[in-house]
């Protein structure tokens, strides 16, 4: 009870956003934040920007892009744009869905592991490696035989078989920061075991946390993509998926309709590619080798910072 | 050795849960599994079709222990029941040609994708301030944002049916009758060369950064100053003393990698229609044809575990560092 009012030897000096206002100062990542608002916006906003159901039939079958469809219709006169725009909502649901219950799942079972070691680390690391090892996406096919997802049953599937990947970097994390002094001196203090995982290691795992996070959402975006082209999810929902369903199994490229698949496949493309911006970006910020050798290019800007191939060590005066 | 034995234990565990899973999960639908399974809307069946399905499945009124060990018995036998939609060929035969065509596309697809990336790891992390070197990195992040079905779906339409250069489906011309003939192979080769393309594109930038960051590291080791100190051609330190050292840890996470080119896989064969693995389980389920299903699930899951544990071994023999653990 005192030490939670009393500064224990265990909180360490955190800059609070600090983080958050480096990511934001790297160009790669404000590139990649805007992108994946920029769709946020757009699954948020579909009633008002595609007004009316994307199933209805709009207009004559495989219409190129004109100004009255700007995408086209499908084989069935469907408006590939307002499919596009509203498919972007279920796509984004399903991976942000995915994201915040694998990366729970990893950090609840990854820390556990780590930080009870013994038989309740061999057991949880057992079944994270089998996790690991048995192929993924034929374990989702036929579990998707079975259940005939739905969004619900999609998200649930896709944590079934994705959390394993990002519980063994907790895991890993954890036990390297398990044996820091600010852990030990909260031992010392009398901290409770909750009270050590979740307000002393925890923080100090936020930037991989966050990493695994968006990892996640692209891991949920692209797996339900891959499910719904195969026709494995509930094929009348327009997700991105089902588009590039419907586009294949409508002949669109026997009869040369580009724009039925194109679009879809680009706005997945785009989104998973704003997420590896933004990852990468968050690996140059927190990652001292990265980050010194950028900092290097910036001091010299020019070729010579080229030919040192050893790690440079510099730190800038801020 | 104890690690290889402490692999082999491991991997008997994965394919025992594989085995469990595909035992339990039929069970665990709600309802009558066999009424569930065959039962689709406006079907109905007469008790013996009932009864024979569940023969045909292994559910019986048995406890469900015994129908387990009945299970493993007609699994050490071979049996892994018979197909619904090849009614009646048995699912080994089904599955036998398609492994082969997989096998096929998985190997050389790997090969090339391995070498190909490693050389393009080695050369970025070399020469760090080249034009390709910089833009290696956010050239494969951009590239592999695209779901390699979606490259594939690209090519076929391009490649395939626009410009006619590939043929857009299966794995040889139909009008062919397979054996060891020189149009048979050409024509094989020909079916195969889009889909090993788009593989090896989407899985070469893997390979690539993985190396690249490896290499990095590598390189800012005392004993690479050394070996340039002593005046070693450049192409020698580079191969013989950086990129053996840096490869290492691609040899572990092949395993991994041949676990995801197989899903990749499945998903291509989808576009191209070629009859492999893939294909086969897709159409399977799209079908219901459960026993099908689940016997290339326990399949691929064999091959994976197989192939991860002939890793373990070539690891062994790569770094004396784990023989001596």
């Amino acid at each position: 009870m005192t030490t939670a009012t009393q500064p224990s030897l265990a909180s360490k000096p955190k800059k609070r956003g600090g983080l958050l206002r480096q990511v934001m100062g790297n160009r790669m990542a404000l590139f990649g934040v805007g992108l994946l608002l920029f769709f946020l916006l757009i699954a948020l906003l579909a009633p008002i920007i595609a007004p009316g159901s994307p199933d209805k039939f709009a207009g004559p079958p495989n219409q190129p892009p004109s100004s009255e469809f700007l995408l086209g219709t499908t084989h069935l006169g469907k408006d590939v744009f307002k499919q596009t725009v509203w498919g972007a909502r279920s796509s984004l649901l399903v991976g942000f869905g995915t994201a915040f219950f694998t990366t729970l799942i990893a950090i609840v079972v990854g820390m556990s592991a780590a930080y009870f070691r013994g038989l309740t680390d061999d057991l949880l690391t057992l079944v994270m490696n089998l996790f690991l090892v048995i192929p993924g996406l034929p374990l989702l096919i036929i579990l998707s035989g079975y259940l005939r997802p739905a969004t619900s049953t999609v998200i649930f599937v896709l944590t079934l078989t994705g959390w394993a990947f990002a519980a063994r970097i907790v895991r890993s994390q954890t036990l390297m920061l398990r044996e820091k002094d600010f852990v030990a001196a909260a031992k010392v203090s009398g901290d409770s075991n909750s009270r050590i995982i979740f307000r002393e290691i925890l923080p100090n795992m936020t930037s991989i946390i966050v990493g695994l996070a968006i990892s996640g959402v692209a891991y949920g975006i692209s797996a339900a993509t891959a499910l719904s082209f195969l026709g494995l999810t509930d094929i009348s929902e327009v997700t991105w998926g089902t588009n590039l369903y419907w586009a294949q199994n409508g002949n669109a490229l026997l009869s040369g309709a580009w724009w039925t698949f194109v679009p879809s496949g680009i706005a997945v493309a785009l989104v998973i590619f704003a997420l590896s911006l933004i990852n990468y970006a968050m690996d140059e910020v927190t990652n001292p080798r990265l980050r010194a050798e950028k900092d290097l290019k910036d001091v010299f800007k020019q070729q010579s910072a080229q030919t040192v191939r050893a790690t440079p060590v510099i730190r800038r005066a801020h | 050795m104890r690690f290889i034995l402490r692999r082999l234990g491991f991997y008997l565990i994965a394919f025992f849960v594989a085995l469990t899973i595909n035992f339990f999960l039929p069970r665990l639908i709600p309802g009558d599994p066999a009424t569930a399974i065959i039962g689709r809307p406006g079907v109905s069946l007469t008790p013996e079709q009932l009864n024979a399905v569940r023969t045909a499945l292994g559910l019986s009124d048995a406890p469900l222990f015994q129908q387990y060990l009945n299970y493993l018995g007609q699994l050490t036998r071979g049996d892994l029941g018979i197909s619904y939609t090849r009614f009646p060929a048995s699912v080994i035969s089904v599955i036998r040609t398609g492994f082969i065509w997989t096998l096929l596309l998985v190997l050389t697809s790997l090969i090339i994708s391995f070498t190909l990336g490693h050389l393009l790891g080695i050369y970025s992390a070399w020469r760090r301030g080249a034009f390709l070197a910089k833009a290696l990195p956010p050239g494969m992040i951009l590239f592999g944002a695209f779901p390699a079905f979606f490259i594939a779906i690209s090519a076929v339409y391009y490649l395939g049916y626009q410009l006619k250069w590939f043929p857009t489906m299966h794995a040889y011309d139909v009008a062919l009758t397979p054996g060891l003939n020189l149009p048979f192979l050409l024509s094989v080769g020909k079916h195969m060369t889009l889909p090993v393309l788009v593989l090896v594109l989407t899985t070469m930038g893997g390979w690539a950064l993985g190396m690249r960051n490896v290499m990095v590291s590598v390189l800012g080791e005392d004993y690479i100053t050394l070996a340039e100190a002593k005046g070693l051609s450049s192409r020698r330190v580079m191969y013989r003393y950086a990129a053996r050292n840096a490869m290492l840890p691609s040899i572990t996470s092949f395993g991994i990698v041949l676990g995801a080119s197989i899903s990749g896989l499945l998903l291509i064969e989808q576009v191209f229609s070629y009859p492999g693995l893939g294909f086969l389980m897709v159409n399977a389920v799209r079908n219901s044809d459960y026993p099908l299903m689940q016997g290339l699930f326990l399949l691929i899951t064999v091959f994976v575990l197989v192939a991860n544990f002939a890793v373990d071994i070539l690891y062994t023999r790569l770094d004396p560092r784990v023989r001596a653990e």
